[in-house]
């Protein structure tokens, strides 16, 4: 029950789709999103967030431990995945924090939340800049076997920053934060990794010089994966400056205000290198959704984050469209790779897996309206846009979650 | 509408070429004929400043909106005599002591004083890009009185002026901007503003203080300026020295070893202008912090256009708020039609 088996072209069957001339791929598997609940259900609850993540093809999601209260401990964990279960559309995972409430004081009971079912570790938003407690949990990952997720950041070079340091920043009179504000953490931890032997994964890479230092750390063999999102790998800075659209650009688009802030062309061009050639591991959509009133204000104080998993497919099927990648190197890194990061048991259409099965149509165009997101969070500099690449169907163990034609949108 | 059209005088001309702007947001979208125009129009601005009655009716019955949710002395009481020369009726808003206290939104303040009725906005606000978020959200015609690190466009405007008033022309000149460039608006908008009117114009200051992509950023800074970290190289035969104050209030962490050893290396003082040009004058928007970015014997010395700013900026102010308002008189005429009182257009609606 739920389970792909074997094709076969006769038979009584509990489901029919039909797929003619679109691409039937396992279900998308997302190793990064904010749920937003507990504590912010204004900005998304588990159930808008796993309705969203269906529409947009993804059938297995894993929420950041971000909230409020933080997931700290395994009754937390049980919270998240029970809320998962009666959303009953993506299948919902939960990462636990590294440290108490992500003060990066003291370590959270990371052994009882693994138990639990926690699928990895992370202070996201807040990096661990105690290396010393780095070390530790990156220790402690060899005993229960999940990834430690950092968000690399040096919090004194990042202070402030909104957007990336440079010639936008400068311009727009905007603090900057500069690369090595990323880079030097994703040293720190690679280091850190090479002494513990313990289990890192890098989210959400977004320069070149990260780039360098993953590659440097595969080389020497070191069990380190990485993620990048489909806004690093299609958007740069000069989106702060806002489309051209109405004649009139927007300066100061919030809706493009990201942690990692949006880098150069250069930057993109080595992340879309990099995860064509399999050095970063998996794509993830670090879906933030916000409230509008977290955006509708100046620059400074909008909130961090783009509503990721409705745009995903179409957005990333520019780089495939583009000749960057190719389809099946793109649905891998929406499948089976984020799967083996994490150690997930989906993202393939092999016999006897689970039914977790993406038909979408990659030619059909359509246009950004975000208002009509499933997502609580409009927050997105895609509105408007006509992007190519749409999901028509979406199944999670057998069951159609998702239909574009039966869908009734907000 | 003729009744409704400013008349200052029968001299005054210029207005035309400001046809199509609803806001002074920056320096960054002026044609250097923008620019002209308003400086030609400062002169007739001072000119009327000069009259035993320094006043005249163009604005009659406009209100002007000062709001700043950052301290301001000189700004902030230059908008507002500048807009009573005009006629304007002025309401002074500051953040502490209205309802931005009790957490009200930037927007919805706004809205708030569009629906009051105020014609023109002049706003001053900590972060870069608060006026741009405002006039494209409420369609209010919004002079950026100071928007963080970002612009400052009439302190630009008015030091054009007073470099023009003492040279008789802006362009040729090479003017060195001194000191926390990174966190001055000053400087931003005087580096769109001076370099579009044909002048030459150097960043300068300790690698700390400099925006980050003069250095790093492929293909350097985004404006059209030239970065020196030597103060002696960058005085030389320059027209203007422009020192700026260290921005406490947006540093986090300071970016200098001691304030004496930053006077050592960067403050402005009659030794220092011997490598510039025999007719070189000191600028400086102020606040000065004397002993520091300059000495006190220049600040007051006869290099010193600093008095002379204050007073153009009165006269430049005016001309800004003349050309906005004239510009937009046809404009804010129909907007007041589309804000009737939703019975009124049902009356309306049912006598048709």
């Amino acid at each position: 029950m739920g389970r792909y088996v074997a094709a076969q072209s006769d038979g009584e069957f509990d489901v029919n789709v039909d797929a003619r001339g679109l691409i039937v791929a396992p279900g998308f598997v997302d190793l990064h999103c904010h749920l937003r609940e507990p504590g912010f259900e204004d900005k998304e609850t588990i159930a808008t967030g796993a309705m969203a993540a269906v529409s947009g093809g993804f059938t297995t999601i894993c929420c950041m431990p971000n909230t409020l209260p933080t997931l700290d401990r395994g009754t937390d964990i049980e919270f998240v995945q029970n809320a998962g279960r009666r959303a009953g559309r993506a299948r919902v995972i939960p990462l636990g924090t590294v440290t108490q409430n992500q003060a990066g004081l003291e370590l959270s009971d990371m052994s009882e939340m693994a138990d639990a079912g926690a699928i990895g570790f992370s202070d996201d938003g807040r990096p661990v800049w105690d290396a010393r407690l780095m070390r530790f949990a990156l220790e402690l990952s060899r005993r229960h076997g999940r990834p430690v997720v950092d968000h690399c950041e040096d919090p004194r070079l990042a202070q402030g920053g909104v957007v990336n340091e440079g010639r936008i920043s400068d311009l727009l009179g905007l603090k900057g934060q500069p690369t090595s504000a990323e880079e030097v953490m994703v040293a720190r931890d690679i280091q850190l990794a090479r002494l513990t032997g313990g289990r890192l994964h890098v989210a959400h890479l977004s320069t070149q010089g990260s780039v360098a230092l993953l590659r440097a750390a595969k080389r020497d063999g070191l069990p380190i994966t990485a993620e990048v999102t489909p806004h690093h790998l299609t958007m740069t800075e000069e989106w702060v400056l806002g489309s051209e659209n109405d004649g009139a650009r927007c300066l100061y688009d919030t809706r493009t205000k990201v942690n990692p802030p949006l880098r150069t062309e250069a930057d993109r061009l080595s992340l879309v290198e990099a995860l064509a050639e399999g050095l970063i591991d998996a794509i993830a959509t670090d879906h933030a959704p916000h409230r509008s009133i977290d955006k509708d204000c100046t620059y400074n104080e909008a909130a961090f984050g783009i509503s990721g998993f409705e745009t995903a497919l179409g957005s990333l099927m520019k780089l495939v469209e583009s000749g960057q990648l190719t389809l099946p190197d793109l649905v891998r890194r929406l499948t089976s790779e984020p799967c083996r990061v994490f150690g997930l048991p989906y993202g393939t259409l092999a016999p006897g897996a689970s039914g977790d099965v993406v038909i979408f149509d990659p030619g059909a165009s359509w246009k950004v309206a975000s208002a009509r997101f499933f997502s609580r969070g409009k927050n997105t500099p895609l509105d408007g846009q006509t992007l190519r690449g749409q999901v028509r169907a979406t199944l999670v163990q057998g069951n159609v979650v998702y239909d574009s034609t039966a869908a009734e949108r907000p | 509408m003729a009744a409704e059209q400013p008349n200052p005088g029968p001299e005054l001309a210029g207005a035309g070429l400001w046809k199509h702007r609803r806001s002074v947001l920056d320096l960054d979208d002026f044609t250097r004929e923008e620019i002209e125009a308003a400086l030609e129009t400062a002169d007739r601005m001072k000119a009327v400043l000069g009259r035993p009655v320094h006043k005249v009716p163009a604005l009659n019955g406009r209100t002007m909106v000062n709001l700043f949710y950052e301290a301001s002395t000189r700004t902030r009481i230059s908008f507002e005599l500048a807009a009573k020369s005009l006629g304007a009726d002025v309401v002074n808003v500051a953040a502490s002591g209205s309802s931005v206290e009790k957490g009200e939104t930037l927007l919805d303040t706004v809205r708030t004083l569009h629906s009051l009725g105020a014609d023109i906005l002049v706003l001053r606000h900590a972060d870069a890009g608060a006026p741009h978020l405002v006039a494209r959200e409420t369609g209010i015609s919004v002079v950026n009185a100071g928007d963080g690190s970002h612009a400052h466009p009439t302190q630009a405007l008015l030091d054009a002026y007073t470099m023009r008033e003492r040279f008789g022309h802006v362009a040729g000149l090479k003017i060195v901007i001194v000191g926390d460039i990174a966190h001055s608006r000053v400087a931003r908008s005087n580096a769109w503003g001076l370099t579009k009117l044909g002048a030459q114009v150097v960043f300068c200051g300790p690698p700390t203080m400099l925006p980050p992509s003069c250095f790093t950023a492929p293909g350097g800074s985004p404006w059209p300026v030239s970065a020196e970290e030597s103060l002696d190289r960058a005085i030389t035969n320059a027209h203007v020295v422009m020192p700026l104050r260290i921005q406490w209030e947006r540093q986090d962490g300071s970016p200098i070893s001691s304030l004496r050893e930053y006077a050592r290396d960067y403050g402005i003082t009659n030794e220092r202008l011997c490598r510039a040009t025999p007719d070189v004058v000191v600028m400086h928007p102020g606040p000065m912090n004397e002993g520091v970015e300059i000495s006190a014997e220049v600040a007051h010395g006869l290099r010193s256009l600093i008095a002379d700013q204050v007073t153009n900026g009165v006269a430049v102010r005016m001309a800004v708020l003349y050309l906005l308002a004239a510009s937009n008189a046809e404009e804010a005429h129909s907007d007041r039609n589309t804000r009737s009182h939703p019975a009124l257009e049902v009356a309306h609606a049912s006598s048709s």
